[in-house]
């Protein structure tokens, strides 16, 4: 009998003979049939989890496929230049993704840019910083913020923040950063208060519990003998972070900033509030734009031709095609960052 | 189950009885199809309306109307896909349209537009505009509130030099099919440039996600216009503004100048009821009323429930309207309901 048994104990079980499966030494018709059941059952419970995780891949595989052939008459019709075209006219029939996709990644840039070093900070806090009775309650005060709504964040963000934003911060960036040579056109336009820096830093809150969690998690796995080698050598606090910490977790952090990145990019209902869902390309920052998910959460239910329907398909095409070369870029990076460290 | 120590495994029945306990369970909590029960789905405008109907039409005769608000443009491709009794939309279908799917269609209720502003000092209706310059407006012609156009047509109103910020959907939707045909008929710039339809290429502005979407902007942004159902115009104390209607009369939005508009709306000339009510030539007419069509087969497949459907509408047209305007809907006027039971009687088989 060749059937692999697992290790026990560091010691290889060797392939028994029937007669000692079942423990008790006895070969007859019960103990064969007993184990003739266990080994149906195992390969039944083999071949359940088998199919589930392909199942994930075919669901996978199918909505892609869906969603190409759902946009093929945008493709067709319009090509590659569906791709950089701004235009967007449901009358004439003339669609182009570059204002959704710009929108897209640039308030989940804004918002990357926002959450690293915050979600940064509160996993340094939380792992060396705070005092033992404080990580608890903060600790769990960040995952609450996880577990809100997106649609909460967008109310939040309209009527909370957006005035904020209109009355005391948008006009000063307009008057002081508006002037500035080369990245002035970025922070020039009215205070509407909706718009891509909004929607960014609305973003930036919602996928801080994220990044953080994780990352309060992986550097609490790095050994404290090693922590504390470099404390006792004279290093300050920031340098042993930013020296053994880091280094030791960065491909964990890694993956905690494009878990971030990904729920950015996917994010609808939150950016639809306070993104404002205008078709123009803009430069500024303080002009409204638009994103994929907004746009098909807003158009879909009166797509009423279906060369219109086919374009927002083959925007829900695009996001997929951006989130997976997002993550393609993340493994990439893992692995050079492992190659790196000799693995 | 794997390192299980019972002797034999269980017999079939009793492995299997917990599936089909929630088999059951899962069963009995769909319903069985009812005869006499209706079914309809589209425009989200007249959902608040079908709802309520269809609980005082269940109350009183016991018939089970359903209703999905999945937007005008859904609620046409169920109809022509047969999977519901009627269909509902703001933006009314042509006559080749429904010939080709051997449809028919006729008004249920009148709904409009209004064109709302946040300047500070103005109070509702103290702003007129009218619809060329209204048109200008959404087109970034007019930038500044105190533009000449403007302050031509406001002599006693205090109007700063603030830029103009338009708002306007994001969602495609009844409301912009009926604002932007009225501009479209009004003004040949905006023809030219826009056009009409559920969505259009606004030259500028923000998009609000429904009507509570743009009053939450229009709120929010000052100096800012953009365009409501009446029933949000009046409800949540918006500043609305007065606009000068075909017959050259400033009106206010209200119940009255849109029942006017109604009335006025040349019904008798347009077949299967096709005609959009923007821009009607009463006298005290609101320029931006339209109205909500139901469309329905020609010759139904199932008799039964075609029957059920027109008893509920009947009874909607006849006894239903008091309740349409306890939710700030416009009634449709006495002689629209009697032209369309004619068509009911020579157009339905």
């Amino acid at each position: 009998m060749a059937r692999r048994r697992p290790r026990r104990g560091g010691v290889p079980v060797v392939s028994a003979p029937p007669a000692a499966i079942g423990g008790l030494g006895v070969d007859d018709a019960r103990t064969r049939a007993r184990a003739a059941a266990e080994t149906r059952q195992d390969t039944v419970f083999r071949l359940v989890l088998a199919s589930s995780a392909t199942l994930v891949l075919v669901v996978l595989g199918a909505a892609a496929i869906s969603m190409l052939w759902g946009g093929r008459l945008a493709f067709e019709t319009f090509g590659w230049h569906f791709i950089v075209s701004d235009e967007w006219d449901a009358v004439e029939h003339r669609f182009g993704a570059f204002v959704p996709i710009y929108g897209t990644l640039v308030s989940s840039a804004i918002a990357m840019v926002i959450a690293i070093p915050v979600s940064f900070g509160i996993a340094l806090f939380l792992t060396e910083i705070a005092p033992a009775w404080m990580r608890g309650p903060v600790g769990a005060a960040i995952e609450l913020l996880a577990g809100i709504p997106s649609i909460i964040y967008g109310m939040w963000g309209l009527f909370s923040f957006v005035p904020f934003m209109a009355a005391n911060v948008l006009p000063w960036v307009d008057h002081n950063l508006g002037g500035a040579p080369w990245v002035g056109a970025l922070f020039r336009g009215p205070p509407l208060g909706i718009g891509m820096l909004t929607a960014g830093i609305v973003l930036g809150i919602m996928v801080i519990p994220f990044i953080s969690s994780v990352m309060r998690d992986v550097f609490r796995t790095v050994p404290a003998s090693l922590k504390e080698s470099a404390y006792a050598l004279g290093s300050t606090t920031w340098e042993v972070v930013w020296q053994v910490v880091l280094p030791y977790t960065r491909s964990a952090v890694v993956g905690g900033i494009f878990l971030g990145l990904g729920r950015a990019l996917g994010e609808t209902m939150a950016v639809t509030f306070v993104l404002g869902n205008a078709h123009q390309l803009s430069t500024s920052l303080l002009m409204p734009g638009n994103s994929i998910a907004a746009t098909i959460a807003n158009e879909f239910t009166e797509a009423d031709s279906d060369i219109y329907l086919s374009s927002l398909i083959a925007l829900g095409f695009l996001l997929f095609i951006v989130t997976f070369i997002v993550l393609a870029i993340a493994r990439l990076m893992l692995a050079s960052l492992a190659r790196k460290e000799g693995r | 189950m794997i390192g299980s120590r019972q002797s034999r495994p269980l017999p079939l029945f009793r492995r299997v009885r917990p599936a089909l306990a929630a088999l059951a369970l899962i069963a009995s909590t769909v319903p069985a199809a009812q005869a006499g029960e209706v079914t309809g789905a589209g425009s989200s405008f007249v959902y608040p309306l079908m709802s309520q109907w269809s609980a005082d039409y269940s109350g009183a005769t016991g018939t089970k109307v359903n209703y999905t608000s999945i937007g005008s443009g859904a609620g046409i491709a169920q109809i022509k896909a047969a999977t519901i009794d009627f269909g509902a939309s703001d933006k009314p279908m042509a006559s080749e349209e429904l010939t080709q799917f051997g449809l028919a269609q006729f008004p249920i209720v009148i709904g409009g537009v209004v064109p709302v502003v946040n300047i500070e000092g103005v109070a509702a209706g103290k702003l007129r505009l009218d619809g060329d310059t209204l048109a200008k407006i959404f087109l970034g012609t007019i930038t500044h509130w105190n533009d000449p156009a403007i302050v031509a047509l406001n002599p006693g109103v205090k109007l700063g030099g603030d830029t103009i910020s338009v708002v306007h959907r994001s969602d495609g939707s009844g409301t912009t099919f009926n604002f932007v045909n009225y501009l479209d008929k009004v003004s040949p710039d905006w023809h030219a440039k826009v056009g009409e339809g559920t969505s259009v290429n606004w030259p500028l502005g923000v998009g609000g996600k429904g009507n509570e979407g743009v009053a939450a902007y229009v709120k929010q942004i000052r100096n800012s216009v953009g365009y409501v159902e009446l029933e949000y115009a009046l409800k949540t104390g918006m500043s609305y503004v007065s606009l000068k209607n075909h017959a050259g009369n400033f009106v206010e939005p209200s119940l009255a100048t849109f029942e006017a508009a109604a009335a006025s709306a040349k019904w008798s000339t347009a077949k299967d009821f096709n005609l959009v009510i923007t821009d009607a030539p009463g006298e005290q007419a609101w320029p931006i009323a339209a109205s909500v069509f139901v469309i329905v087969y020609r010759q139904p497949k199932d008799a039964a429930r075609s029957k059920s459907a027109f008893e509920f509408f009947r009874w909607a047209l006849e006894k239903g309207q008091a309740r349409a305007k306890e939710l700030n809907y416009v009634a449709l006027p006495p002689a629209l309901v009697k032209d369309i039971e004619k068509y009911w009687a020579s157009e339905i088989k």
